[in-house]
C-alpha cells in the first residue's frame, strides 16, 4: 500500500492548508499595502459558522507560527465564551503559547474593543469584523459603494453625518465610528467604541481586520493616520462616563462598563479585563494616550 | 453682456447618443426627413445626433420638441447622466474651455457637476434623495465642493430656502413630506446652492397645476435676473418657453430642425415641423 505523508496528520498546523494560508496572507499583504482598502478573499470553511469571527481566525491561523504567543478578548475580556472557544481552538490546531497578558501577546485577536493597554511593535492585533463596509447604511449596492470608494465619493456619507447632528444634535455613532485612513479611504473599525478609535491613529501594532461572512480583508500598517470623520465645527468625542470611578480600582481612565447590583445601585467596572487585574494587583500597564484620554483624570 | 464669437460658456459640437449598434448608414437613414430615429437596418435608435450650439454667459436656452425627440438626452448628455456616443462638449470656466468635459474622467466629472452646473429634473426624486432632509440635500451639494462647516452649511441652506420661498422651519423635514412645488423648489436650491455659472432645468413645471407652475417660473426668471445664470430649459410646453428663454432650439426625431431667437420662432416658424407646433398651442 502507497503510504500518503499527506494524511499522516489529521489537520495542518493552524487547520488551514498551506495554499489558502497563501492566498490569504497574499490578500494580507496587499490590504497592509493600500491601507484602509478592502480585499476580497476567499473565506475558507471553518468549523464555526461564518458570522462567528471567521474572518479573525482566518486571519490569526495564517500568520500564526510556533513561536507566537496569543492572546483573544470579546469585547474587553478573555473569559468569554467567544474567546474561550476560538483560543481552545487556536491552541488545538497549533499548540501555540495562550497568555491574557496584553504586554507578552504577539499576536491579540479580539471582538468589539482595543486593549486599554499601548500596543508595541511587534504586536499585530487582528479584529473579527461583522461589516467592513462603511458606506452600507448610505448605499445598499456593493457596485456602487465600491465606485464610491474608487473615487473617494463620500459626500453621502457626511450628509448622513450632518442628518444625524441635525436630528439629534450629535453625531449618534456609538461602535463602529467611520474613519478616513492615511487620508484616502473611509474604513469601519470594526464595532470598536469610540473611546478605541483614535487608539488606531499612528500605533505602533499592525492591526488587521478579517470580515469572513462578507469576504473581505483590510488593514491599518503601524504608523498611520487614521482620522474619525469630523466637522470643522461639530467634532468628533470618546464615551462620556462623567468622571465616574471604576468601582474596584477606583480607576477613571479607562473604558468602563455599567453595573446594576441586586440592591439597584450603579457601578462600573473597567471593560479591559487583563487591564482591570494589572491595575487590581497594582501593576502600572502602560496605556494607549491620544487627545481624548489626555484630558482626563486617573 | 456684449457678446463676441468667443465669450460663449458652454460650445457643444456634433453631440450623438445612439442606443444599440449602429452602422455608416444609420445617421443618413434617421432623422425629421424619415420622421424616425430607429435605423431601419440596424434598428438601432439615435436619440440625438449632430447637436451644434453655443450658450453664453447669462443666456436663456430654450430646447422645445415633443416626446422622444431628444431634448432630455441633450441635457442628460452635457450633466454626465449619460455616457455619449460621439461628440465634444466645453465649458469656459473649466481650463478654460480648452478640454472636452465629456471625456474626463469620473471624478473631474463630479467636480464640474458640482462646482459649475445645476440640474433641474422633471421628477424631484432624480434629483433630491427623499431619505435625506431637504436641508441634507443641499448640504450634499454644498459638502461635494468642499463645505465642512455644518454652521456654514445651515446658514447658507436656510438663505437659499428663504430665496426660494421654502418656510425655513421645514429644512429638517424629508422633501417626501412635501407639496409637488415644494419639492421642486428644493430641488432649485439645490442646484444654485454652489453658484454655478449653468443651470439645466429639464420640464421643471410638467406636471405642477397651473398656479403653481406660474409660481416657480417667477421663482426662475428672478434668479436668473438676480444671479445671471445661464440656463438651458428643456420643455414641451410653449408657454414655458416663451417665458424664460431668449432663444430657442427646435428638436425633432433626435435632430435640431430649427433654431433662432424665440420671439422669431414663435412668430415666423420656417420649419414644417416649428409650424405645427406653434399652431397647436392654445
Amino acid at each position: 500500500m502507497v503510504e500518503n505523508k499527506k494524511f499522516v496528520n489529521r489537520y495542518n498546523f493552524a487547520f488551514i492548508d498551506e495554499a489558502t494560508k497563501k492566498e490569504i496572507r497574499r490578500k494580507l499583504l496587499k490590504a497592509i499595502a493600500i491601507p484602509g482598502y478592502q480585499v476580497p478573499y476567499s473565506s475558507p470553511e471553518m468549523p464555526i459558522a461564518r458570522g462567528w469571527g471567521t474572518g479573525g481566525l482566518h486571519v490569526t491561523l495564517a500568520i500564526i507560527g510556533r513561536e507566537d504567543i496569543f492572546k483573544i478578548i470579546d469585547q474587553g475580556s478573555d473569559a468569554s465564551v467567544n474567546a474561550c472557544n476560538l483560543r481552545e481552538f487556536v491552541h488545538h490546531m497549533t499548540n501555540v503559547k495562550t497568555t491574557y497578558d496584553t504586554a507578552e501577546a504577539t499576536i491579540i485577536q479580539t471582538r468589539h474593543r482595543i486593549t486599554e493597554e499601548e500596543l508595541k511593535e511587534d504586536q499585530i492585533f487582528v479584529y473579527q469584523v461583522p461589516q467592513p463596509e462603511p458606506l452600507r447604511g448610505v448605499e445598499r449596492y456593493e457596485n456602487k459603494t465600491r465606485q464610491m470608494h474608487g473615487e473617494a465619493d463620500y459626500a453621502k456619507m457626511w450628509v448622513s453625518l450632518y442628518e444625524s447632528f441635525v436630528q439629534h444634535g450629535d453625531i449618534m455613532l456609538g461602535a463602529g465610528y467611520p474613519v478616513m485612513v492615511n487620508k484616502r479611504y473611509i474604513m469601519a473599525p470594526s464595532p470598536i467604541p469610540k473611546w478605541d478609535v483614535p487608539n488606531l491613529s499612528q500605533s505602533k501594532a499592525l492591526h488587521l481586520f478579517g470580515a469572513g461572512r462578507e469576504k473581505r480583508l483590510y488593514a491599518v500598517p503601524p504608523y498611520t493616520t487614521v482620522e474619525p470623520l469630523e466637522f470643522i465645527d461639530v467634532k468628533f468625542h470618546t464615551e462620556n462616563f462623567k468622571e465616574m470611578p471604576c468601582y474596584k480600582t477606583g480607576y477613571k481612565k479607562a473604558f468602563l462598563d455599567e453595573l446594576y447590583f441586586d440592591d439597584g445601585t450603579q457601578h462600573y467596572v473597567i471593560n479591559d479585563s487583563n487591564f482591570l487585574d494589572k491595575l487590581a494587583e497594582e501593576n502600572t500597564p502602560v496605556q494607549h494616550s491620544n487627545q481624548y484620554i489626555n484630558q482626563l483624570e486617573a | 453682456m456684449k457678446r463676441t464669437e468667443d465669450s460663449w460658456l458652454l460650445r457643444v459640437r456634433n453631440l450623438t447618443k445612439i442606443y444599440g449598434e449602429p452602422n455608416e448608414n444609420t445617421l443618413a437613414l434617421t432623422g425629421p426627413m424619415f420622421n424616425s430615429n430607429q435605423c431601419p437596418e440596424t434598428d438601432s435608435i439615435v436619440a440625438c445626433a449632430d447637436i451644434n450650439f453655443d450658450l453664453f454667459p447669462g443666456e436663456v436656452l430654450g430646447i422645445v420638441g415633443e416626446s422622444g425627440s431628444g431634448k432630455s438626452t441633450v441635457v442628460r448628455l452635457l450633466y454626465f447622466d449619460m455616457e455619449k456616443s460621439d461628440g465634444d462638449a466645453f465649458l469656459k470656466p473649466y481650463q478654460a474651455g480648452l478640454a472636452n468635459i465629456l471625456e474626463e474622467s469620473n471624478q473631474k466629472k463630479r467636480f464640474i457637476r458640482n462646482h459649475l452646473m445645476g440640474m433641474v429634473y422633471q421628477n424631484p426624486r432624480d434629483g433630491l434623495n427623499f431619505r435625506f432632509t431637504s436641508g441634507g440635500n443641499i448640504a450634499e451639494k454644498l459638502i461635494m465642493a468642499g463645505n465642512m462647516n455644518v454652521r456654514q452649511i445651515r446658514g447658507r441652506s436656510s438663505q437659499l430656502l428663504e430665496k426660494t420661498e421654502v418656510p425655513v422651519l421645514r429644512m429638517d423635514d424629508r422633501p417626501s413630506s412635501f407639496s409637488g412645488g415644494m419639492q421642486q423648489r428644493v430641488q432649485i436650491s439645490k442646484a444654485i446652492a454652489n453658484n454655478p455659472p449653468l443651470l439645466f432645468l429639464d420640464e421643471v413645471t410638467t406636471g405642477l397645476d397651473v398656479s403653481v407652475q406660474a409660481k416657480v417660473l417667477d421663482l426662475i426668471r428672478e434668479l436668473q435676473q438676480d444671479l445671471g445664470i445661464a440656463m438651458i430649459v428643456v420643455s414641451h410646453d410653449l408657454s414655458v418657453i416663451r417665458m424664460l428663454t431668449d432663444r430657442t432650439l427646435v428638436m425633432k426625431n433626435g435632430r435640431i430642425v430649427e433654431s433662432g431667437l424665440t420671439d422669431q420662432i414663435l412668430q415666423d416658424p420656417q420649419h414644417e415641423y416649428s409650424q405645427l407646433l406653434v399652431s397647436s398651442l392654445l
